[in-house]
């Protein structure tokens, strides 16, 4: 696979780590609940299909983003910054 | 019919045209006692115990492909027991057992054979954890020797010792371990199964679950409605997808693993090797196949295959252990859809939903679990309780932390 | 030596003034560059070359390129053995080897061709009905007698002595395939401009023009052939890559090849690798791979001389080697009938053809008189005689009369297959054409297409068009501009009829679908007799697909007979999909160097020069080399090293590198909230100039990390990790950053290379230090207490950083220097330290301390355990929020009951005490109900003179004084062990603060 890095450019998915799902919300704070963050730590939706998951680049810029990538054909849809996703949502 | 070398001869001699098929190929009732969706290994052996010990057989076994063509057709066909947790090793060991008497329980021929399972080392430090797995497999009544680096040499002179990245500094053998052959596994069950009654329903796609009053009560197929007082989900790789269509969240996600075989070859390998500085590990098929495979891709995938770093990583990780397979050539490659789970364990269940089992969570390793996997999730269906073995593969566990983590990796399913 | 009978006396692409000598199962022979071992065996008469897999039959050569299920050998000798080489894809070279395998003690002579005797009870899938009893006879007799049988050719075993490299490579458009659609396809891409890259398997390119005598533009093909090549090597973009095969097709246009770079040579060129393995990035790629020639299923159709006929005319127009004198021509199309026309123009004499098609074309009857063959139409050949030799074959004509017919070669044709493979191997299933009876790609992969043959568009006219065509739009979709289309040149005629014959029936004998894996056409029924009816059934329950050929000759024939045997079509049957590669692949090709020493790369640490002139010995530690221990002369073992060096850190002052430790700087306004929330302890009262110790848990509650932070500025904190986690660490603290709370104003970089780091430990060790330290830094107890961490310089002025902090238990600092001093810095603390005895130490007395001190490290931070478990649980915050706060709450994790650190000693104090033993009550039998933890790290403490141990048991802390077992039956040992605090030296840390 080939992920194109918003720095860096299209390189080989060996430059990244992969980490997982990328929508659930660490519940943060003193007031979070266990029963959230179990939830989040470790039930997922696990689709079949378009999947926004994080991706490390390790090897290259050290930002984490955001891949929504087709878990039937691995076909890579859009690529983000997850720095930039949370911005946005705040804003 | 009864399988036998007699039957065979008598066969033999009129050009084997007296054979049945194996299972039978009936359209699916209306209605069942149990519903067992996923006609691989699991829910096959599912199948087989719940009629052969339980006496419960009216069945259906739900296949949206054909029989086996899930990750039992798929694996490297490794059998072992050798875990460190309390959580798991009985499990495993109970699976060995059923292994170990697997044929005549089947009439079938799945070619068990224990010629040894070694794990190896590389350092004090692995040394140490190696030992504290043995024993606590020895504690368990499940047999392991540790090995130093000579008799490691002894059973295996051609890997690389002398020139070596990593040296080998000796290894964990379970001499029970071992492989099968893992069709025959599947057709075995099937056979056995539909023998006793139960329905092996081909190319039925189950496309949701169809619940009333709170409980599931039956399924929708690509072959009509089925109905059903028990439904019994053995499809890993596939669990969530299933699961979502009774609203579920699974702690797992669906990872690809790859495996490899060789062309045919002389016997050059015995038993399973595994290699402890990198992912890899290696048997020989009574074929002749090397048989051999390394970590999971490490994405969610659906897609049964993978890419070629880890096709690279493996292919080096053999050279490294065993530098004389350079010229050895690789004939296929494939990859299976598994389920990873949050802590590397399995879960069969209860689900919050009454009437609707789960089996799933497999990681890397749901084949050597075949046997065990099927007669305790089969006397989970029957009695509604956890088997004593299979007692901590329980949903909670992830709630009350009494997870079985192996390795010790945390709750990220691609680094178990 | 022989001289060559079958060697025709002119003609094709040998090089007759280059000949070559060449053994076969230890006969010497003769052929000539530009052959292949197959095309040298026929040239010089031979037949028989192998033997299957199971009834051992005899076998000669089928084809004429890489399906080749038969011609199977053992090339080369020694460590550079190469089993099941397809004898038709060998390009010969000066002193090949080769042998016949999988026979005893004689290719002729094949003991184990009884197994055709006791066929009868060999079908498909026999043995899972038998050998069940008696059970313990499976491992002991049966599995043992099958696997000597089974496998083919023998590997060497030994090292491989040849090399193999990786490479990478990236172009606008791939061509796979070097026939006539992939050439015209480089052709129009380079023209426009594009990056092209042509790979083909082969040694020469041209494809079926090598095999054909066929017309372009009123010429022999070879000069069209000629002239575009010297174009395409005129194009600077264009890269020609023969003896490259294309194996398989990956996510996002990620092709995997492997260039036989030495193959053809004796060995390798110097520094040259045998083989080089790719990935070839493209933006575009067409697959131009051509077709492959399918055999007829009828009994004795494996009989050596039985060839498919597009081989026998690749062999007589190629190779200038004629497969037999005396030919018949099985055909079930139009196409085979080429073969009996060159094998006649060529010298051999066609004594019939039998056409499959009823209809007689008076065409078809004319050319069979002018071969003065006899003409069989509608007929089928129903057996054959010979044994190891073609002898003759059994005709049944259309009226069902037999006759047999004196042959030495038996062509048979009967269509060709597209070699659509790649298309497949992103699960891509390829479509059942009914008008071409074959299967053609179905859905492509995303930026592949496909040219010619591959694409069933079997005509060479078609070849050419697709590939101008298909060139120019991958070069347009690449973004260049196209070079404009010439018009396709024309070609002489040709026609395509066909009317498939999956198998002949109704005659007696063994008709082969899978020769390699001796799968007949009774195997296929046997299998839809007993269920086994989809097609992974079929191919899993008879083994139809799976040798080393890979189907390539036989899916399609099973897929056929099993289509007839259940009344479907064979789309509805089934379709054949196939997985990479598309031929098998050196495992060597695919590591290149990642071998031996350099399996990985070895990180050094900067010091790693200076502690080998000291004399260490390394261990591995991940990737890092460490220095575990340094003996001197008359140390014998390295307990009494080990021993030395922790006396003498103990005694005076020892000298450690801990450049490996992972070290990030992080700073920022939130730089302390940011540790607050990563680590479980409080980092806002930390004193600017003062170190403290962290732990980190996972966001599950277990111990992640641990290692000491100092504060070096309000907004500047240096975090260490340990050697192992180092990367681990710096990506978790950026996904808390990046992902979890970015609107913390934050930065991190590791600095872990950037910093040589030394531990200078001992009663001495500041007096050590002062002669490194520059005289205006007061490093004085008082000016510099214990968890002081200040920078400093060294040397006259070098800047460094001094952190007053003990693993040890001694007084005792690190001091870091930037990388490149490194090395200065040890030398110039081993001159402070002279006066005192310095003395280097390695891992394994930093380790014996640590235990000593009680300390924990990797073989309790395993992720396992939780800070609690460690003792440690009164760092944790009740304050604050912090990763795996909440999930360390759970029940499980906060059990009274669970293992908890605590120390270990023996009862009898020569014991020797093992890691990794388990902890059993003492009159408690041995099993895991009462297994209570273990032993996590264990020592020699030369302080105490016995076996010391740390561990994790049930309630640890509140068992202080009682006695257990040690259980280690993997290595028979079984002691009293009595439970002790884990701090074994100066507990009240007196040392520490001297």
């Amino acid at each position: 696979m080939r992920i194109t890095c918003p720095h860096c450019g299209a390189r080989d998915a060996q430059e990244f780590t992969y980490l997982g799902a990328a929508d659930p919300q660490r519940p943060d704070g003193m007031a979070a609940t266990e029963a959230a963050m179990t939830e989040y730590v470790y039930l997922r939706d696990n689709p079949a299909g378009s999947h926004r998951e994080l991706w490390y680049h390790g090897a290259g810029c050290h930002v984490w983003l955001v891949v929504t990538r087709d878990t039937h054909t691995h076909a890579i849809a859009s690529v983000e910054a997850a720095r930039a996703r949370k911005a946005g949502a705040a804003a | 019919m009864r399988y036998s070398v007699f039957s065979l001869l008598a066969q033999a001699l009129q050009g084997h045209k007296g054979w049945t098929p194996a299972w039978r190929d009936p359209a699916p009732k209306h209605e069942y006692d149990v519903v067992i969706i996923g006609g691989g290994g699991h829910g096959l052996a599912t199948a087989h115990y719940l009629a052969s010990r339980h006496g419960i057989t009216n069945v259906a076994v739900l296949e949206k492909g054909y029989l086996g063509s899930g990750n039992v057709g798929r694996n490297t066909t490794i059998i072992r027991s050798n875990y460190l947790l309390p959580g798991n090793t009985p499990f495993y060991e109970l699976s060995m057992k059923l292994w170990e008497g697997l044929e005549q329980d089947l009439n079938y021929n799945a070619m068990v054979s224990q010629r040894g399972v070694l794990n190896l080392f590389h350092s004090d430090a692995q040394r140490d954890a190696f030992a504290r797995r043995g024993n606590a497999m020895r504690l368990a009544g499940v047999d392991a020797e540790l090995l130093g680096s000579e008799q490691v040499r002894a059973m295996l002179p051609y890997l690389d010792y002398d020139n070596a990245r990593f040296p080998i500094r000796g290894g964990l053998l379970q001499r029970r371990g071992g492989s099968a052959r893992h069709d025959a596994v599947a057709w075995g069950y099937a056979r056995a199964a539909d023998s006793r009654g139960v329905d092996m329903i081909q190319n039925c796609e189950v496309t949701g679950i169809t619940m009333a009053g709170g409980r599931a009560v039956g399924v929708e197929t690509s072959r009509g409605p089925i109905r059903a007082k028990k439904i019994a989900m053995a499809v890993a790789g596939n669990s969530s997808r299933v699961a979502a269509m009774a609203g579920l969240r699974l702690p797992i996600e669906t990872h690809v693993l790859q495996a490899f075989v060789s062309e045919g070859l002389k016997p050059l390998i015995d038993g399973v090797v595994t290699f402890g500085a990198g992912h890899f590990y290696i048997s020989q098929s009574d074929k002749g196949g090397l048989v051999f495979g390394g970590d999971i891709d490490g994405y969610n995938s659906y897609a049964q295959r993978g890419n070629l770093p880890v096709i690279e990583d493996v292919m080096e990780s053999a050279m490294a252990l065993w530098p004389g397979l350079g010229r050895v050539r690789m004939l296929r490659h494939w990859g299976g859809v598994m389920d990873m789970s949050m802590d590397g364990s399995p879960i069969i269940d209860l689900t919050p939903i009454e009437g609707l089992y789960l089996n799933s969570g497999w990681c890397y390793g749901g084949f050597k679990a075949t046997p065990a996997s099927g007669f305790c999730f089969a006397h989970l269906i029957a009695t509604g309780e956890p088997h004593p073995v299979a007692s901590a593969y329980r949903l909670d566990r992830f709630v009350t932390g009494r997870l079985i983590d192996e390795k010790g990796a945390g709750a990220q399913p691609n680094l178990h | 030596m022989s001289g060559q009978p079958f060697r025709l006396a002119s003609g094709g692409l040998v090089d007759r003034s280059r000949p070559l000598s060449f053994s076969f199962d230890g006969r010497s022979y003769r052929g000539f560059a530009g052959d292949t071992l197959a095309s040298a065996l026929l040239a010089n008469g031979v037949r028989l070359v192998g033997r299957s897999f199971k009834y051992h039959r005899p076998r000669g050569i089928l084809s004429a390129g890489p399906e080749e299920p038969n011609a199977l050998v053992e090339l080369r000798s020694g460590a550079r053995r190469e089993p099941n080489t397809r004898a038709t894809v060998v390009e010969l070279f000066e002193g090949l080897d080769a042998a016949s395998q999988n026979r005893w003690p004689s290719l002729a002579f094949d003991l184990l061709s009884i197994n055709g005797l006791l066929s009868p009870a060999l079908v498909a899938g026999f043995y899972y009905k038998t050998f069940m009893w008696p059970a313990a006879f499976w491992e002991k007799l049966y599995e043992p007698l099958i696997r000597r049988a089974a496998g083919l050719g023998r590997a060497a075993g030994l090292e491989d002595p040849d090399h193999y490299e990786k490479a990478f490579a990236f172009c606008d458009v791939l061509v796979i395939g070097g026939g006539p659609a992939g050439l015209a396809a480089a052709l129009a891409a380079g023209r426009s401009g594009a990056r092209v890259i042509l790979c083909d398997e082969d040694f020469r390119l041209g494809g079926r023009l090598l095999a054909e005598r066929r017309e372009i533009d009123g010429k022999p093909a070879a000069e069209w052939l000629a002239a575009t090549l010297t174009e395409l090597e005129s194009l600077p973009e264009v890269r020609i890559m023969p003896r490259t095969t294309v194996f398989g097709l990956y996510d996002h246009g990620i092709y995997g090849a492997v260039e036989r770079v030495g193959d053809h040579l004796p060995e390798p060129a110097p520094h040259q690798p045998r083989q080089r393995g790719w990935r070839i990035h493209a933006k575009r790629a067409i697959l131009a791979a051509g077709a492959l020639e399918r055999p007829i299923v009828f009994p004795g159709n494996d009989t050596p001389g039985v060839m498919l006929a597009g081989a026998a005319r690749t062999y007589v127009n190629r190779y200038g080697a004629l497969p037999g004198r005396e030919a018949v021509l099985f055909t079930a199309g139009d196409d085979g009938w080429a073969t009996a026309r060159d094998i006649a123009a060529a010298g051999g004499r066609i004594a019939a053809i039998v056409d499959a098609r009823g209809d007689s074309d008076p065409a078809r009857k004319a050319l069979a008189d002018k071969l003065g063959a006899r003409l069989f139409a509608g007929g089928a050949v129903e057996g054959t005689r010979g044994g190891r030799h073609l002898s003759s074959v059994t005709i049944r004509d259309a009226s069902g009369a037999t006759t047999a017919v004196d042959c030495d070669l038996l062509a048979v044709s009967n269509g060709w297959n597209p070699t659509l493979h790649l298309t497949s191997h992103q699960n891509g299933k390829p479509a059942w054409d009914d008008g071409l009876q074959c299967f053609v790609p179905g859905t492509l992969p995303a930026g592949l297409s496909v040219a010619g043959s591959a694409a069933g568009r079997f005509t060479l006219v078609q070849a050419l068009e697709d590939g101008a065509r298909l060139g120019r739009e991958a070069a347009a979709d690449g973004g260049l501009t196209p070079a404009p289309l010439d018009p396709v040149p024309a070609t002489d005629p040709e026609t395509t009829g066909l009317q498939p014959v999956w198998r002949v029936k109704g005659a007696k004998g063994k008709a082969f679908v899978d020769y390699q894996n001796d799968v007949t056409d009774k195997d296929v029924e046997l299998a839809a007799r007993e269920g086994f009816r989809p097609v992974e059934h079929l191919k899993r329950y008879t083994t139809l697909g799976m040798a080393t050929d890979q189907g390539k000759t036989s899916n399609l024939s099973g897929l056929a007979i099993m289509a007839e045997q259940t009344g479907r079509t064979i789309p509805q049957t089934g379709t054949t999909t196939f997985r990479p590669p598309y031929t098998p692949v050196a495992i060597g090709a695919l590591a290149g160097h990642h071998r031996g020493k350099q399996f990985r790369p070895v990180r050094l640490a900067p010091t790693h020069d200076w502690s080998r002139e000291q004399g260490a010995v390394f261990v591995e530690a991940g990737p890092w080399l460490r220095a575990q221990y340094y003996p001197r002369p008359g140390e014998n073992d390295w307990q009494a090293t080990v021993d030395r060096e922790v006396k003498a850190v103990r005694a005076s002052v020892g000298l450690c590198d801990v450049s490996t430790l992972g070290k990030i700087d992080i700073q920022g306004a939130d730089a302390a909230e940011f540790l607050e929330r990563v680590y479980i302890n409080g980092w806002k009262a930390l004193p600017v100039g003062k170190a403290r110790y962290g732990l980190m848990l996972r966001e599950d509650g277990f111990v992640m990390d641990d290692g000491t932070t100092s504060r070096l500025g309000e907004h500047h904190f240096l975090m260490t990790t340990t050697t192992a986690n180092a990367g681990k660490v710096m990506q978790h603290l950026e996904f808390c950053h990046q992902v979890l709370w970015p609107e913390l104003d934050v930065r991190m970089v590791s600095v872990s290379e950037q910093w040589a780091q030394a531990s200078i430990a001992g009663p001495k060790a500041r007096e050590t230090l002062r002669g490194v330290v520059d005289h205006e830094h007061d490093i004085s107890n008082e000016a510099f207490p214990y968890l002081a961490a200040r920078a400093v310089t060294v040397g006259g002025g070098i800047p460094a950083r001094l952190f007053r902090i003990s693993f040890s238990g001694e007084l005792a600092y690190e001091l870091a220097v930037p990388a490149a001093y490194g090395d200065a810095m040890m030398r110039a603390l081993m001159q402070a330290g002279q006066p005192f005895g310095i003395t280097p130490y390695g891992t394994e007395a930093l380790g014996v301390m640590r235990i000593e001190k009680g300390h924990v490290a990797g073989n309790e931070l395993n992720g396992q355990t939780t800070a609690r478990d460690l003792g440690l649980g009164k760092m944790m915050s009740s304050k604050k929020d912090y990763i795996g706060r909440l999930m360390a709450g759970r029940p499980a994790l906060i059990e009274r009951d669970r293992p908890s650190f605590v120390g270990f000693k023996p009862v009898d104090p020569s014991q020797r005490l093992r890691a990794g033993a388990h902890f059993i009550g003492i009159g408690k039998a041995a099993v895991m109900e009462n297994d209570e933890g273990y032993m996590t790290s264990v020592a020699h403490s030369p302080h105490l003179n016995h076996w010391i141990g740390l561990g994790l048991i049930r309630n640890g802390a509140g068992r202080i004084g009682e006695r257990v077992r040690a259980y280690d039956p993997v290595r028979n040992g079984d002691i009293v062990v009595e439970i002790c605090s884990p701090v074994f030296v100066d507990p009240e840390g007196d040392r520490l603060h001297g």
